[in-house]
């Protein structure tokens, strides 16, 4: 070790040390006598009034839990509601001998392994002198029975708790979602004072997502109660802060229609006003009853649920990722105006397949015979396969790419719900990425039709339509609506700002688009002219058949021998009027065969129903 | 040996033990009594879990292990080691900052593979084992230039800790070296201004908590602001202390420990259990105790062979008085909730061994003194 010179006095410093620990001894002596006063304070002065709060009288703090904020359509149609239930409630520190009371009470009333395990774990967490729900939704002979036997029971009680209802039961399950008991990964999410009292939480869908608003704050009450734990009196009390209202922007008897209208179909409508953005409708089929997962669903609904070949917990409007087909069409044809790639005017020949150069390859159209000289109207009104195969090869995946990209494919739309899906908008920086492979020419072909990497989410498509019909202004799909803070009779109107739009360097172009989709319904050879006979308007619209696997060159398939899961998907987007629209429709039947004989009649009945109940407000 | 043998005629066994194992009998007696108080409050709060008595019966016995063997190390050793364990100390604090676990919202926990090790507990003993180390060189009282020095080797480990956050742990540690700094002759001036400075700090410190650290402030100042939370501990606590009156329930007969509305009734807030079962005349047999435990541990220090001997058990019998004050201050309602347990008396092994390690540093300043003088 280093030693350095230092002048020092050691018999000075073990003088200045013995001071200094004289002071430290007095200042530690000091000190003590205040904590020996703090304690004579609480203990003698404060006895009687800490003695009060203890021993005669022990204080309860107990939690009030808020009542959890209403779900209302957009024209107030009650889509989640409080409804009270009774259920069986056990106060740990007033049972002597818990294991026999259960016994006992499984002869009253029904107690199967799963509610008993359940029980075991909330045991475990919560205050010895707080109620622990043990069973839920008492039915009334049970109740009855419990109240006969109650003097048997000390410590048990039935207590009548709000428990949410879902009252369209099936119909709105996947947007309004459900909720059901807070479980051990949402503990550590939540506040968990702010959950005192609470036994459940948002599980899925909007009451998920608007969990927040409609949860509320907690209150507390302090009862004074004997040594026997009965409440004496109310000493004090905060009244817990009841969760907002919150109101959609869908309309439930919309939303039933479409339901209807896609029954016998599993599949997805979305239906949107494309000047605002809101969500009219959402529907994804088949269904579930939210209602079972409320007081926890049983292990055998739940597997079925969860089993089924048919999916009915996945939300297909947002998480279902389909390949587009032709109705991508209008959008690419869109393209290949604004990239001067073809002049609105200009023909191509169908004549029924299409060759790259230096290729064997064929490319097929839908029509064999081939449509014959095609401009872009016609090829949207007839879907021509080959005008977009030549039409891609002229744009190039990067230029497709782009332009598709601007209309929102390939990226969530940011709708209030979790889970949502981006779909997939192939390029060559894609492929490279995640296969390590290079694109090929054909691919680009493929894609100008929808088909191929390309996939989209109903919801995408819908916002897609949306921003074409109203010709490049963006409106952010959205299903909040209104706040409502109850009692106030005040809500307050969520209004999202347009985003950025998608600017056309020539106006014009917009509709040349537009028109070949009036063509698609009001076209003398327009693919879904049966849907538009009998409008007082026009409407359009784009009718898509995506392929569920790829068809060898050459061969001729006959959909009887193929199984249904194998049959193609039916598509259709549309909007009505095509002047000033006012709705916009995206279907997607799976296995449906074909857009023009299945999707399009879903999306009429959904706008005539809109229509009857809009009288005047859609313009001729 | 054989010098002090014949002043003192016919010692005990007992005393000739303690001689031989470099124990102070005084020291001894009174952690003797601190510990075994501590496992008769234990097993009234612990629910009469007996279990939980074994456990830390085996922490103890590991921990009266520990400062057995440090007992026998002579201070000049642990004089020569101390700038090395600072180092080493401060850069595990960086490695758990980097990549330590997280528990219970902060970061503490090194995790070397086959043990999990908190680097800040150790640095309790080293901060003031550093700081002393370099005083013992220096003329003293301390010049400007000295003082800045040490006030930086005492900052760093403190702010390495406080960012874990470890509030409780973090004040410990900064005691411990600034009592060095005071019993090393810090000028009143100076420590005057200091506190001035330090006030008018506060709003400063303030924005620099977190939320959680705030709210246990704002609770001390109003318990009833937020009586489902952080405000239910002191609330409860109190009750337990208050109802206990002067004579105390008797041993076992806590309602408010039995019932369970006392929370960490084991660990942080025994205190209250104990206050509540044996009343006024038992919380003040037990700061008596530990009062006696805090001037023994200072006259011991005052009679150190050396500046670093002084230094060091003078820092450490008053980082102990801190444990007790801000425990008890805590538990009572006149400090805010900050995580320090009731020394040697807190359920839980790691606080017990460290306070043991610095009981045998004690020890070891007082008995390896009359050999080193030879």
């Amino acid at each position: 070790m280093l030693h350095r010179a230092v002048i020092k006095n050691h018999t000075l410093e073990a003088q200045l040390f013995k001071r200094r620990a004289l002071v430290a001894a007095i200042f530690c002596v000091l000190i003590l006598l205040v904590l020996l006063s703090r304690l004579v304070y609480l203990q003698f002065f404060e006895f009687s009034h800490f003695s009060t709060l203890s021993e005669n009288n022990r204080v309860h703090l107990s939690p009030l839990a808020p009542n959890r904020g209403l779900i209302y359509d957009r024209n107030g149609v009650v889509l989640a509601e409080n409804r009270p239930s009774y259920q069986l409630e056990l106060t740990p520190e007033q049972i002597k001998d818990m294991p026999e009371t259960l016994l006992d009470l499984a002869e009253i009333v029904d107690l199967d392994e799963d509610t008993l395990k359940r029980f075991d774990r909330l045991l475990k967490r919560s205050n010895k002198f707080e109620g622990v729900p043990l069973r839920t939704k008492l039915s009334e002979e049970e109740v009855a029975k419990l109240a006969v036997n109650r003097h048997r029971f000390p410590g048990v009680e039935v207590k009548a708790r709000l428990g949410r209802y879902y009252p369209m039961a099936k119909s709105m399950a996947h947007v309004v979602g459900y909720v059901g008991r807070i479980d051990e990964n949402e503990l550590k999410r939540i506040d968990e004072t702010n959950y005192k009292g609470t036994t459940h939480i948002g599980k899925n869908g909007l009451e998920r997502y608007y969990e927040d608003q409609l949860h509320g704050l907690v209150g507390y009450q302090n009862n004074e109660v004997n040594v026997q734990g009965r409440e004496l009196r109310v000493l004090d009390k905060i009244p817990p802060v009841p969760g907002n209202n919150i109101w959609l922007t869908l309309d439930a008897r919309l939303q039933q229609v479409a339901e209807k209208a896609l029954q016998g179909y599993t599949g997805s409508v979305v239906v949107m006003k494309p000047h605002t953005g809101e969500i009219l409708a959402m529907v994804s089929l088949p269904s579930f009853d939210p209602n079972l997962f409320v007081h926890g669903i049983s292990h055998k609904n739940y597997k079925r649920l969860r089993d089924s070949p048919d999916r009915p917990l996945f939300n297909r409007s947002i998480k279902g990722q389909y390949p587009p087909g032709s109705t991508i069409k209008p959008f690419v044809g869109l393209g290949g105006l604004e990239t001067k790639s073809i002049g609105h005017k200009e023909q191509i020949n169908c004549t029924g397949h299409y060759l790259l150069p230096n290729e064997e390859r064929k490319y097929r159209d839908w029509k064999k015979t081939g449509h014959g000289m095609v401009d872009l109207e016609k090829s949207i009104a007839e879907s021509c396969d080959v005008y977009y195969y030549e039409l891609s090869y002229r744009m190039g995946i990067n230029r497709i790419h782009e332009f598709l990209h601007r209309f929102g494919f390939g990226e969530k739309t940011g709708v209030d719900l979790l889970g949502e899906r981006a779909g997939l908008l192939p390029s060559r920086e894609w492929k490279k990425r995640t296969r390590n492979k290079i694109w090929f020419p054909g691919e680009t072909l493929i894609t100008g039709i929808g088909q191929g990497y390309m996939l989209a989410t109903p919801l995408q498509l819908a916002s897609a339509t949306s921003i074409l019909s109203m010709r490049g202004k963006v409106y952010s799909p959205h299903l909040l609506s209104a706040i409502e803070v109850p009692g106030s009779e005040e809500k307050v109107n969520i209004v999202l700002p347009p985003r950025e739009p998608v600017k056309l360097k020539r106006e014009a172009n917009w509709a040349y688009s537009i028109n070949g989709m009036v063509s698609v319904l009001h076209g003398l050879r327009g693919t879904a002219r049966n849907t538009g006979y009998g409008l007082d308007f026009k409407m359009a619209g784009k009718t898509g058949t995506a392929q569920v696997f790829g068809i060898a060159q050459d061969a001729e398939y006959d959909e009887e021998t193929i199984a249904k899961k194998l049959r193609d998907h039916a598509l259709f987007v549309s909007f009505a009027p095509y002047k000033d629209p006012q709705i916009v429709v995206a279907v997607i039947a799976e296995n449906g065969s074909h857009g023009s004989s299945v999707a399009a009649p879903i999306a009429r009945k959904i706008i005539d129903e809109w229509i009857t109940n809009n009288k005047g407000t859609i313009a001729k | 040996m054989s010098k002090i043998q014949d002043k003192q005629y016919f010692p005990s066994f007992s005393l000739r033990l303690m001689r031989v194992l470099h124990l102070d009998h005084a020291l001894m007696f009174g952690i003797g009594a601190l510990l075994l108080v501590g496992l008769i409050v234990l097993y009234s709060a612990g629910d009469e879990s007996s279990a939980l008595i074994h456990r830390q019966l085996t922490r103890i016995a590991l921990a009266v292990v520990v400062m057995l063997i440090i007992a026998q190390i002579p201070s000049s050793t642990l004089r020569f080691w101390s700038p090395w364990m600072y180092i080493v100390g401060v850069i595990l604090l960086v490695l758990v900052l980097l990549m330590g676990d997280v528990g219970k919202g902060a970061q503490r926990w090194l995790d070397l593979g086959f043990i999990r090790f908190q680097p800040s507990e150790m640095m309790k003993l080293v901060t003031p084992m550093m700081v002393a180390w370099y005083f013992a060189e220096k003329p003293l009282p301390p010049s400007w230039r000295t003082l800045f020095i040490a006030a930086v080797l005492i900052l760093v480990p403190t702010f390495l800790i406080a960012r874990q956050p470890d509030l409780g742990t973090s004040l410990l540690i900064f005691a411990a070296g600034f009592f060095v700094l005071f019993l090393g002759g810090l000028s009143w001036r100076l420590m005057i201004g200091m506190c001035v400075l330090a006030a008018s700090m506060l709003p400063v410190l303030w924005h620099f908590m977190h939320d959680y650290q705030r709210g246990r402030v704002m609770t001390l100042l109003d318990p009833g602001r937020d009586p489902l939370g952080a405000g239910y501990h002191i609330i409860q606590s109190q009750i337990a202390i208050g109802s206990g009156g002067v004579y105390g329930r008797g041993w076992l007969n806590g309602s408010q420990s039995h019932l369970n509305f006392l929370p960490e009734q084991s660990t942080d807030f025994i205190f209250a259990v104990f206050a509540e079962e044996f009343g006024l005349i038992g919380g003040l047999f037990l700061l008596v105790l530990y009062g006696f435990i805090i001037i023994r541990g200072l006259m011991i220090a005052a009679q150190g062979q050396d500046t670093y001997a002084r230094l060091l058990g003078g820092s450490l019998s008053m980082t102990f008085f801190v444990y007790l004050f801000v425990n008890v201050g805590m538990v009572s309602g006149i400090l805010p909730v900050v995580g320090v347990p009731l020394p040697l008396i807190s359920y839980g092994g790691t606080s017990m061994v460290t306070l043991m390690a610095a009981f045998g540093m004690l020890m070891s300043i007082n008995s390896h003194r009359k050999l080193w003088s030879k």
